[in-house]
């Protein structure tokens, strides 16, 4: 990592099945010591030697803050990525050792909120856990409003009923049950923040209410990460480094990066934090932007790439790596 | 040797009776590298360095700890105002807390105890015969807000910096020994208000570069940088609420004087990132070597000489020494003979 923190190595401790999708994994430190506190919202990124390809994926730490002793967190098998979800499902068990980065918040509580109100959907509703947990001990003013497909898959939706009662509200697609956002939106006190963590569509939903009901921008928090998507094969030219590299189909180019040796700095590597950001010397072709870091005058200006998520099809591409 | 013996017993306003050890000299944190000097981002990782240096430990506890704590005591009974923190940055002061409180533990264990049974916690400060039993978390069981309390126990000054909207807030401070600026005034501001004052920096884009790494800090993985300025007598208070009392002082240096009262003033600044609040604590150590001391390192000499002489009137201006510059030049010119100066700032690598 460009900023200089070490890896933490750790061993898995607990794997356990939450649901058909779901799995919960616990970490705790090699060396028995403490791990680092943390802040309700941080993620870790999970180091995975799958077969010899190194995989980086972040996942959000669900444990709670004040609790030392180890992390947790959960992820959702997705069947058609690229295999890190499919790694951690299938290759991870107890005893197993592993390097994970320390925390990092890219999702943070603004602690001047009168209220904190929390819209999950589906698997976003782990850094929800962290974040109830401290806002809990704090005794600030919160409430969840959590939709799932269907009970099933509904993680975690019976533990934080019983811990937080009625602070804690549920939703099942498929039971017909929304959360009716203007009337949720409409009913808050002043000094209300929004935090937002599900799938781009409820995400871009709950943005769009919200800012349509004049909610200030700086109130509204949301995160979402991406996974790197699977495209078509391309080769990108390094002019710092002086190589060419290419970049496989099922490969971020930031990953081809590393593969080739070459040091590039990163922390969410899921197109939101910017630390990766590159400048693009000459592209004759097209750039592919899956981030939500540069805007869309720098994505239309084509000087910059982010390659933890974007990708290029075209004749040529140099970066200023 | 007793803490009294290794501890000065001096005053940083009044008579003035600071001073530093031939030890305290040769490892002061001379902030030049080259024989010029222009604003950068000049941040490294804060990692420990050479054994003895003001670098060796995160925060460095040194023979001035037990005088800069009463001095620091002093300027708080005549005004409050100097520590500050919004209500939403306490976590942010426990943090700091346990980040003091586990280092000086783990590094000066001659000095310093620290002793957990969950949140309950035993400190035991020897040098200022400090020793309470608190819960961490828990304000009520403390004489004052986790900030204060620490901090009337650390040197240095220490803000504590929000991070929302893509932005560093300074919502907590406690600053005592600062360099011409106060916590009253700035607390609130966002990052780029608050260094509004300086020249040049900006249009060099150095404030848009530094707050863009800053707010990608890491837990665990802090950093520092330098800064300086010129003081007249080693006063550690020089706010902007007494300006009238020691901005004359300026005026009343001589040639005689000039090697005892005109001091080179460094700021060790470093930063961290905070794990419960993911805010970013910044301390300020401020270090002081009167011009008569530092011209006991040769290679300190000729270079201090060569910046001062060189610095750009905007930056003499604001760091508030115009006024004086022939006179220190002059001075500092009889140690200079011209000869080349070794990379770094290590007095002994010549």
């Amino acid at each position: 990592m460009s900023v200089g923190a070490t890896k933490i190595p750790v061993v898995v401790t607990e794997v356990v099945e939450v649901n058909s999708l779901i799995k919960r994994f616990r970490f705790v430190r090699e060396d028995g010591g403490e791990m680092p506190g943390f802040s309700g919202g941080a993620h870790t990124v999970v180091e995975m030697d799958d077969g010899g390809t190194r995989r980086l994926n972040a996942y959000s730490l669900m444990s709670d803050p004040a609790e030392r002793s180890g992390y947790e967190i959960s992820v959702r098998r997705d069947d058609t990525g690229r295999g890190g979800s499919l790694f951690m499902h299938r290759h991870v068990k107890p005893g197993m050792r592993m390097l994970i980065s320390p925390p990092v918040n890219l999702f943070g509580l603004d602690l001047r909120a009168k209220k904190h109100l929390l819209i999950a959907g589906g698997i976003g509703i782990t850094p929800f856990i962290a974040q109830m947990a401290q806002l809990n001990a704090l005794g600030a003013r919160f409430e969840l409003h959590y939709a799932a497909r269907d009970r099933e898959l509904g993680a975690y939706m019976t533990e934080l009923s019983a811990r937080y009662g009625d602070r804690v509200h549920r939703y099942y697609d498929v039971e017909g049950q929304a959360i009716d956002l203007p009337a949720l939106l409409r009913g808050q006190p002043l000094g209300t923040h929004l935090y937002v963590c599900g799938p781009k569509g409820m995400i871009a939903w709950v943005l769009g209410t919200a800012g349509g009901m004049g909610w200030p921008k700086g109130a509204l928090h949301s995160e979402e990460f991406l996974a790197p998507p699977v495209g078509q094969p391309f080769t990108a030219e390094l002019a710092v480094s002086g190589i060419t590299i290419s970049v496989g189909a099922a490969q971020s180019l930031l990953e081809a990066i590393e593969a080739a040796g070459v040091e590039a700095p990163y922390l969410c590597r899921g197109g939101a934090c910017g630390q990766c950001e590159t400048r693009v010397l000459a592209a004759e072709g097209e750039l592919l932007h899956h981030d939500h870091w540069l805007t869309d005058e720098q994505k239309a200006a084509c000087g910059h790439i982010m390659p933890c998520v974007s990708r290029f099809k075209g004749a040529r591409l140099v970066i200023e790596r | 040797m007793s803490l009294d013996d290794y501890f000065h017993d001096e005053t940083y306003f009044g008579d003035f009776t600071y001073r530093n050890s031939p030890q305290a000299i040769k490892r002061f944190p001379f902030p030049f590298p080259e024989d010029d000097y222009m604003y950068s981002v000049n941040m490294e990782p804060h990692v420990p360095g050479r054994k003895g240096s003001v670098f060796e430990h995160a925060f460095d506890v040194d023979e001035h700890y037990v005088a800069q704590m009463r001095d620091r005591a002093r300027v708080l009974a005549e005004d409050p105002l100097r520590c500050q923190s919004l209500p939403h940055m306490t976590l942010a002061g426990w943090d700091l807390l346990e980040l003091i409180m586990e280092s000086f533990a783990r590094d000066y264990p001659q000095w310093f105890e620290l002793h957990k049974d969950g949140n309950r916690w035993h400190w035991i400060n020897r040098p200022l015969g400090i020793d309470d039993k608190f819960t961490f978390l828990d304000e009520s069981t403390l004489p004052y807000g986790p900030m204060e309390y620490i901090t009337r126990q650390a040197q240095g000054d220490f803000t504590l910096q929000d991070q929302r909207n893509d932005n560093l807030w300074i919502e907590a401070g406690m600053v005592t020994t600062q360099a011409d600026w106060s916590v009253d005034f700035d607390i609130g501001m966002n990052f780029h208000e608050w260094h509004a004052p300086v020249p040049l920096a900006r249009e060099m884009g150095v404030f848009d570069r530094a707050l863009k790494f800053l707010l990608q800090l890491q837990h665990g993985a802090p950093v520092r940088r330098f800064n300086w300025t010129m003081t007249v007598d080693p006063l550690l208070d020089t706010s902007p609420e007494n300006y009238h009392k020691w901005g004359p002082s300026k005026t009343t240096m001589t040639r005689e004087t000039i090697g005892r009262r005109q001091h080179l003033r460094v700021e060790l600044q470093t930063l961290f990132r905070l794990p419960r609040s993911n805010a970013i604590a910044f301390p300020i150590r401020c270090y002081m070597i009167s011009f008569q001391d530092l011209v006991t390192q040769p290679k300190w000499a000729r270079r201090l000489h060569r910046v001062i002489r060189d610095l750009p009137e905007e930056l003499a201006t604001y760091k508030g020494f115009l006024r004086n510059r022939p006179l220190m030049v002059e001075y500092l010119s009889q140690f200079d003979d011209g000869k080349p100066t070794s990379p770094g700032w290590w007095p002994e690598d010549e």
